[in-house]
């Protein structure tokens, strides 16, 4: 058994074919993009002109960067507070044997919109915004307050706000899920021995149920942050950045430098950008991890 | 601070939570509790909802119903709008959302399960080091790959074909699938393996024989995470393939929306096409769904 196992011809057989596809697919494109930023360059033209750093420096004097790090950043504290915050309240009432019998109904109904895709999501909200046939005018206009009626997405101050609105409508339930799945590995006797003591609600949730699920909270917040920083489909599908630049993120301000602008060097260096910040909070992510299995 | 430094079960308290009259306030106070958590759920569920219904609903109507009536239910059910949004693209995008997952979630799981098996049983010298590189696939961002596999595929002559994204596909759906089977595996029990050995099986018979049929509820799990997230894949269906025949049903939405900007009705069929099989396919399988959740606790 172990002499058959300590094989590590046998072994590689198995695991490089997958191996060789991640590195060349995943890993060699982000070699490959950091030397591409260093070169000014097209799609349709063979010919490259070394410039070493002029894209960064560009990029770090470009007012578009610094809209788009803002909303990528509003995208990643809204989404802490309604996804993560939000999510683990809705998991703990879920978890209260007073609701519990209600869970599979609203658990099944939370998740529904984390399974349809971003597309659909996306087109849907863009006509529910939309001021005369939408959705949302109409219920404020059913509920008296006709006068908070907007063009959400045309309005360069309330479009971000109304993208990252969707993102909550859709994930909410999906963090809740997570957060409940953890819960549920939770021994109930602690619970038990809470109640008994006559613990409130709120004391039992601070002082047993956040503790057991600590490693899931930041786990979840890390995955949360990342994800704001790797937006594109929604923004892209909503507003393609506009009305103006006012909902630029880095994914779209790199898509409109490669594809619609056609400099792909200066969309080689967003990338870097993009791969430097989901880097850095990946790291942080392992850090927390790790100190979490001590504690 | 966490349970454990929670006072223990003291007997007192237990007798008095049962005397009378504290039970009594607490069941006044729990049917507020619950009554207000389930008005403010159900509103919150309906927020929900509501939109998913409206969708399809309004995808039966005709375009000045839609305009006239935003809420209430058809005037006439016009069905014919669900068989002209299929005609007007979504079933060729359809089928070729199905071929690109299909084919995708089949490599994934191969590919996947095999280096899996190689990473949960063998050992061997550098095992760490291939471990890490694998799951630190995990956690980079596609749009860093996006400009470089397109030149890429284009260098290789894959542009603007299915490979183009079932490739990318399979590449960045794997890390995810390798961690969730790996745990997996490593938890079968060793011993059948050892007697299959000693009765002359090499590993590929342990594999195929002991391994997938013992990993199947994993398997399954994989396929599912594997299959949604390459169903609603966007990036890359939007970059890699040109050609309208070869889009993706998310990208084909798009092209859709200016084709039929004018009429809502159908736009909103198309919608609802794309959005029920990935409702129909969570709801039949919640249970699966949900365990493979558990096993790997990562948004996919």
């Amino acid at each position: 058994m172990t002499r058959t196992f300590r094989n590590r011809r046998t072994a590689l057989l198995y695991i490089l074919p997958a191996l060789f596809l991640i590195l060349s697919l995943v890993f060699l494109p982000i070699v490959l993009n950091l030397y591409n930023s260093l070169f000014r360059w097209n799609s349709f033209d063979p010919g490259r002109t070394f410039v070493g750093l002029e894209y960064y420096i560009r990029l770090f004097k470009d007012p578009v960067f610094y809209t788009a790090l803002k909303n990528n950043s509003l995208y990643a504290i809204i989404s802490l507070v309604f996804q993560v915050g939000g999510g683990l309240i809705i998991a703990a009432i879920l978890e209260d044997k007073l609701i519990r019998r209600f869970q599979p109904f609203f658990r099944t109904i939370f998740f529904i919109p984390s399974v349809i895709s971003i597309a659909v999501v996306g087109l849907l909200w863009q006509l529910l915004y939309n001021p005369e046939v939408g959705l949302v005018n109409g219920a404020l206009k059913a509920i008296g307050q006709a006068e908070w009626a907007h063009s959400w997405l045309g309005d360069s101050e309330v479009a971000i706000y109304a993208v990252v609105a969707v993102s909550q409508w859709q994930y909410t339930g999906y963090m809740a899920m997570l957060f409940l799945i953890a819960m549920q590995k939770i021994p109930f006797e602690y619970y038990e021995a809470a109640m008994i003591d006559g613990a409130s609600r709120i004391k039992t949730f601070f002082n047993i149920t956040v503790p057991q699920i600590k490693e899931m909270l930041l786990v979840g917040s890390v995955i949360t942050v990342i994800g704001a920083f790797k937006v594109f489909d929604e923004v892209y599908i909503m507003t393609f950045g506009g009305p103006g630049r006012s909902t630029e993120v880095l994914g779209t301000m790199l898509y409109r430098s490669a594809f619609r602008n056609d400099e792909m060097g200066y969309a080689s260096t967003i990338g870097t950008i993009v791969f430097v910040i989901t880097l850095t909070l990946s790291l942080v992510q392992l850090k927390l991890g790790k100190s979490g299995q001590e504690v | 601070m966490t349970a454990k430094s929670n006072p223990i079960v003291k007997t007192e308290n237990v007798t008095e939570f049962r005397t009378g009259s504290p039970k009594l306030s607490m069941t006044i106070k729990n049917r507020i509790f619950q009554s207000a958590v389930l008005v403010w759920f159900s509103i919150f569920a309906l927020v929900i909802i509501y939109p998913i219904i409206w969708l399809g609903l309004s995808g039966l109507k005709s375009n000045s119903d839609f305009f006239l009536n935003t809420w209430s239910l058809p005037e006439e059910w016009i069905w014919s709008n669900y068989k002209a949004a299929w005609d007007a693209g979504i079933g060729q995008f359809f089928l070729n959302s199905v071929y690109v997952t299909v084919v995708s979630v089949i490599t994934v799981l191969l590919l996947g399960s095999m280096a899996a098996y190689g990473l949960s049983r063998f050992q061997f010298k550098g095992q760490n080091l291939v471990l890490i590189l694998i799951l630190s696939g995990l956690m980079l961002a596609p749009q860093v790959s996006l400009i470089p596999l397109y030149k890429l595929l284009q260098g290789l002559g894959l542009y603007n074909t299915y490979w183009a994204l079932v490739l990318p596909y399979v590449a960045f759906q794997l890390p995810f699938s390798i961690f969730l089977m790996r745990s997996y595996f490593l938890s079968i029990p060793r011993e059948l393996e050892e007697s299959a050995i000693i009765d002359g099986c090499n590993t590929w018979k342990v594999y195929r024989h002991i391994i997938i049929p013992m990993g199947k509820p994993i398997i399954a799990s994989c396929a599912l995470l594997t299959g949604m997230n390459v169903w609603n894949e966007f990036m890359f269906a939007l970059v890699f393939v040109e050609d309208s025949s070869l889009r993706t049903i998310p990208v084909g939405l798009m092209n859709l929306r200016s084709q039929l900007n004018t009429n809502f009705g159908i736009q909103l069929a198309g919608l609802a096409i794309s959005a029920l099989p990935m409702i129909i396919a969570y709801i039949i399988f919640q249970k699966q769904f949900v365990r493979g959740l558990t096993a790997g606790s990562v948004k996919g």
